[in-house]
């Protein structure tokens, strides 16, 4: 019976992991070193919120593994042999396998900051980085989160919880502003700093002090001005973990390199999910992408390759979503920071300043590019369609009503939508 | 600036420290219970309608005042924070004593409402004759003990319902939803009966009458005593009788057609109205796992299995055997219930076979046989109706069930199984509802493609137990019967992939294309069950 062996069990492994067991009979391994059983890293944040306990976690409960015979290990993979196809664990025991799919994830980018080492400085990704966040932050005054993406202003809001006084340093003018067209960003900044967090924007760390103790006191910034704190977060996005692949004959750059299936340079390897680099890059998306949903796809992807139906992986449109203290935010399509040539950006914002849209839109032809929406749920199977098809801005704007997604009775602002968009921008 | 005093949160419990407008509100609110307590135990208050006013306005103000201080300073939005911190929230100390506390007052209330100070014979003493005054300006009657019930129960919903609007106020369906279930509360099951009995005199008998409480989950309603009632008050009463009957058989399975069972679940029942209410802080408390599903469906469905027979049993005991006198002898009567019965499962099995699950295949059959079996054993062998007689039926249904099951451990045991215990594992009413609901509603909740992240906060957050994540992380509808439609799940979910609709009922239980963002065709895999 062939052995699959999966390293990591974030959700690109794990759905590796269901799918070849929904298609095959096949020995499944999943190891992992972080925790006992899946969990969902997206709701780390709420744990520590206490808005959920760590069983909540869990999607599945735990006779789910064993029932569908997917054994699980709890280690940390060393050193992997690929000639011999043979793990070996940090407890120097070993594990063979035929098929091997590294699903590894990532970790917090560190640029070398002096001090970045010391107590008290550290991301927010994994199950231990939760650990050490609760023992850390039980008796501190301040703290000072660097970098402003997602996982920022998400530990941001979870040191508000606590009431812990939170300073973010944002390298732009506004926050998240190398993805959001800058007055998206100035909204959710202005959100941010409402929440009392002491957003600082064009601040940069320059450097993090410590005491005699190696825990941390202050940090410096590039201006030279020092901000007393207990706590760093470094939430300047994430890179590929593969540190323990670096020596060996496996091609990498910044993530484990792999063709449209998943394949890596060695035969029977895979990678799948933030570890992967694409070799060739599929339409706008970057090589890496350290999204959680195209991990689930890559998982479903890989598993149909390894159970006989070579896939390659195809990420259909662009979406995500986040949620900025209270604002929900999705997008469809590409709605970059600055519009392209021959691109065009619509704004409309309610006037409570917490609801939004930015539509980019092709100048020349009117088609529809992509959407930010702020405080307005939407409906994705629509702007799928409307993607596929080739809709034009018009359209999209006198048929927003089909795409709304919101709950029943909450108050609608299609009609203002589309007269701002007559008013200001159609006549140009 | 206070700070939330904490261990390690993966093991949780660290008490969440009050701010002053909560203490002092706190103290306001039990000021007002203290007086009630006092009462109960027979301390004499000299000015009944004064020390009443301050006991009912000091817990009123006491817990919205709470609520102003807890939500009025945060920006609008879900802030379940550090709700696994507390004790209260998280089956702790103060939570085991709450619930110590209400199980106590159910068993008094029920049981021995003579320590509450209810007298058969000459003036009530104690709690209950402090509630005189207020029972003889609405019905002119004495309290009893099912009057200061009434009111406190009451004050709950509309003091806990401002708590509640408070905390979802960025969120219309919400706050739609519990001004319905207040408006209800107070108008249906409060005011409206006390003034009916106000009406009667010689010349009119109308019973107590909650209109919007509807058999199975008024059970008595078809009881001997209800209906001589509703017969001996002319056409109004009989009006009422016809209302009772065509609620259960015609209103409710239109509506539920047309909304799901929220339309009564969560829009217009008493007992969801005080869950959603005074129990929203213990929603997280149910249990999610797939064993209490199973036992959820076996409980409830034979809740009504029982009421059924009991019910019949009842009406039956009192119908004569004389076809000259009335059309509805015994026997019309009980060949009416197997013919309905059986037809009812005839239609389901032909229509709906298909999303009936195996187990529920059975019971179905089962439950069917045992019914249609006692009836012809009763005619084979002349025993009592269903072995026991209509009477001790009647009582153990009374006890266990509308006693027992919907009060002392429905409400006395919100703090540790969380708020919907009695909807979710024991009412009748949620199980027809819930049929319908699962095999004919229009009603469902749909999933935004792939934006599911698989968080868990609709699951946890789900009082009637549904593991809500696992249908969205696949992409499908949510068609369950125990849902009630709260709108929770999709309050809390912060990546806005939930949405109650009604819609057609074609694909209604189907995903649609599986998971959007996803161009591998997967239709087959997620056609398969899911693992």
């Amino acid at each position: 019976m062939e052995h699959i062996v999966i390293i990591g069990n974030g959700i690109a492994g794990i759905t590796a992991a269901r799918h070849i067991r929904k298609a095959s009979d096949c020995k499944i391994t999943v190891i992992s070193g972080e925790s006992d059983y899946f969990f969902s890293r997206t709701a780390l944040m709420y744990v520590y919120m206490g808005h959920m306990k760590w069983g909540h976690l869990k999607p599945y409960e735990d006779w789910f593994w064993e029932k569908n015979q997917i054994e699980l290990k709890k280690a940390w993979v060393d050193h992997i042999d690929f000639e011999n196809k043979e793990l070996t664990f940090s407890s120097e025991e070993t594990l063979h396998y035929d098929k091997l799919i590294l699903a590894t994830g990532s970790l917090p980018n560190r640029f070398g900051w002096p001090g970045e080492n010391l107590n008290g400085v550290q991301g927010m990704v994994t199950k231990q980085d939760l650990e050490k966040l609760e023992e850390r932050t039980s008796s501190i005054k301040q703290a000072v989160v660097i970098g402003g993406g997602l996982i920022g202003v998400e530990l941001a809001e979870m040191l508000h919880t606590r009431k812990i006084p939170v300073t973010l340093l944002v390298r732009e003018k506004g926050f998240w502003s190398g993805v959001l067209p800058p007055q998206d960003a100035k909204m959710i900044s202005e959100h941010i700093l409402a929440h009392g967090i002491d957003l600082r924007h064009e601040t940069e760390l320059e450097e993090i002090l410590g005491d005699e103790q190696g825990n941390v006191r202050a940090i410096r910034t590039k201006s030279g001005k020092e901000i007393t704190c207990e706590f760093v977060g470094l939430c300047a996005g994430v890179k590929p973990n593969i540190n323990f692949l670096k020596n060996l004959e496996i091609e990498t750059e910044k993530g484990i390199l792999v063709n449209e299936f998943l394949e890596t340079s060695i035969p029977d390897v895979y990678a799948i999910g933030d570890c992967a680099q694409q070799r060739k890059a599929i339409g706008e998306r970057k090589p890496v992408e350290a999204v959680w949903y195209t991990g689930r796809i890559m998982g479903e992807t890989v598993a149909r390759t390894i159970t006989g139906y070579r896939t390659p992986y195809q990420p259909g449109n662009w979406f995500n979503s986040a949620k900025f203290f209270d604002i929900e935010y999705q997008t469809y399509g590409w709605v970059f920071n600055k519009p392209g040539l021959n691109e065009q950006h619509f704004h409309w914002q309610h006037e409570s300043g917490e609801k939004a849209i930015t539509i980019a839109f092709d100048t020349e032809s009117g088609k529809f590019k992509g959407i930010n929406t702020f405080g307005i749920r939407m409906r994705q199977e629509v702007f799928d369609k409307w993607l596929n098809e080739g809709k034009t801005i018009n359209h999209v704007l006198s048929n927003l009503k089909a795409a709304n997604f919101d709950p029943e009775f909450y108050e609608h602002h299609e009609a203002e939508i589309f007269k701002s968009f007559k008013n200001n921008l159609q006549s140009t | 600036m206070s700070r939330i005093e904490q261990n390690m949160s993966v093991t949780g419990e660290a008490a969440a420290s009050l701010n002053t407008g909560q203490k002092i509100s706190t103290l306001l609110g039990m000021s007002g219970l203290i007086i009630l307590c006092l009462a109960a135990f027979n301390l004499n208050f000299p000015n009944k309608v004064l020390w009443l006013s301050i006991a009912l306005g000091s817990i009123t103000a006491g817990i919205v005042w709470f609520a102003h201080a807890t939500y009025s300073s945060t920006h609008a939005g879900i802030k379940n924070d550090g709700v696994w911190f507390k004790s209260m929230t998280n089956r702790g100390y103060v939570a085991y004593l709450t619930g110590v506390g209400l199980t106590g007052f159910y068993i008094l209330l029920y049981f021995f409402p003579q320590y509450l100070g209810l007298r058969a014979e000459g003036d009530n003493v104690g709690l209950i004759a402090l509630f005189d005054p207020l029972s003889y300006l609405l019905s002119g009657n004495p309290a009893s003990q099912w009057f200061v019930y009434g009111t406190l129960y009451t004050i709950a919903i509309l003091a806990f319902g401002v708590k509640f609007l408070w905390k979802y106020r960025h969120n219309r369906y919400e706050k739609l939803r519990t001004f319905s279930v207040m408006f209800f509360q107070l108008a249906f099951a409060f005011l409206i009966p006390e003034f009916m009995s106000r009406l009667n005199d010689d010349g009119m008998n109308l019973p107590y009458y909650d209109l919007k409480n509807i058999w199975p989950l008024n059970y008595y309603n078809f009881e001997q005593y209800r209906v001589d009632g509703f017969l001996s008050s002319g056409n109004i009463g009989l009006a009422l009788l016809i209302f009772g009957v065509v609620s259960i058989f015609v209103i409710t399975p239109i509506l539920t057609y047309k909304y799901g069972k929220r339309w009564y679940c969560s829009w217009v029942c008493g007992c969801g109205g005080l869950a959603e209410t005074a129990g929203d802080p213990y929603r997280q408390l149910s249990d999610k796992s797939l064993f209490a599903w199973k036992v959820e469906r076996w409980v409830v469905h034979s809740v009504l299995v029982f009421v059924v027979l009991m019910t019949t049993a009842v009406i039956y005991s009192y119908l004569g055997y004389d076809s000259s006198k009335y059309w509805l002898t015994r026997d019309v009567f009980l060949i009416g219930v197997g013919t309905f019965l059986t037809l009812l499962f005839a239609a389901i099995w032909y229509f709906k076979r298909e999303e009936l699950q195996k187990d529920a295949r059975y019971g179905a059959i089962g439950y069917l046989v045992i019914i249609l079996g006692l009836i012809a054993f009763h005619y084979f062998s002349g025993q009592n109706l269903f072995l026991f007689n209509a009477e001790s039926l009647r009582q153990a249904y009374g006890f266990l069930i509308g006693a027992i099951f919907s009060g002392v451990i429905g409400t006395g045991f919100y703090p540790i199984f969380g708020n919907r215990v009695w909807c979710r594992f024991g009412c009748p009413m949620a199980a027809i509802l819930g049929m319908q609901q699962r095999l004919f509603s229009k009603f469902r909740i749909t999933t935004n493609g792939g934006q599911c992240i698989s968080c868990g906060n609709c699951s946890t957050y789900c009082e009637m137990g549904i593991d809500v994540r696992a249908y969205a992380q696949k992409g499908e509808n949510i068609v369950r019967s125990s849902c009630v439609g709260c709108g929770i799940c999709s309050a809390v979910c912060p990546r806005g992939v939930l949405k109650l609709e009604n819609g057609s009922t074609n694909n209604r239980i189907t995903a649609e294309d599986g998971v959007v963002g996803d161009n591998v065709d997967l239709l087959d895999l997620l056609k398969q069950k899911s693992l």
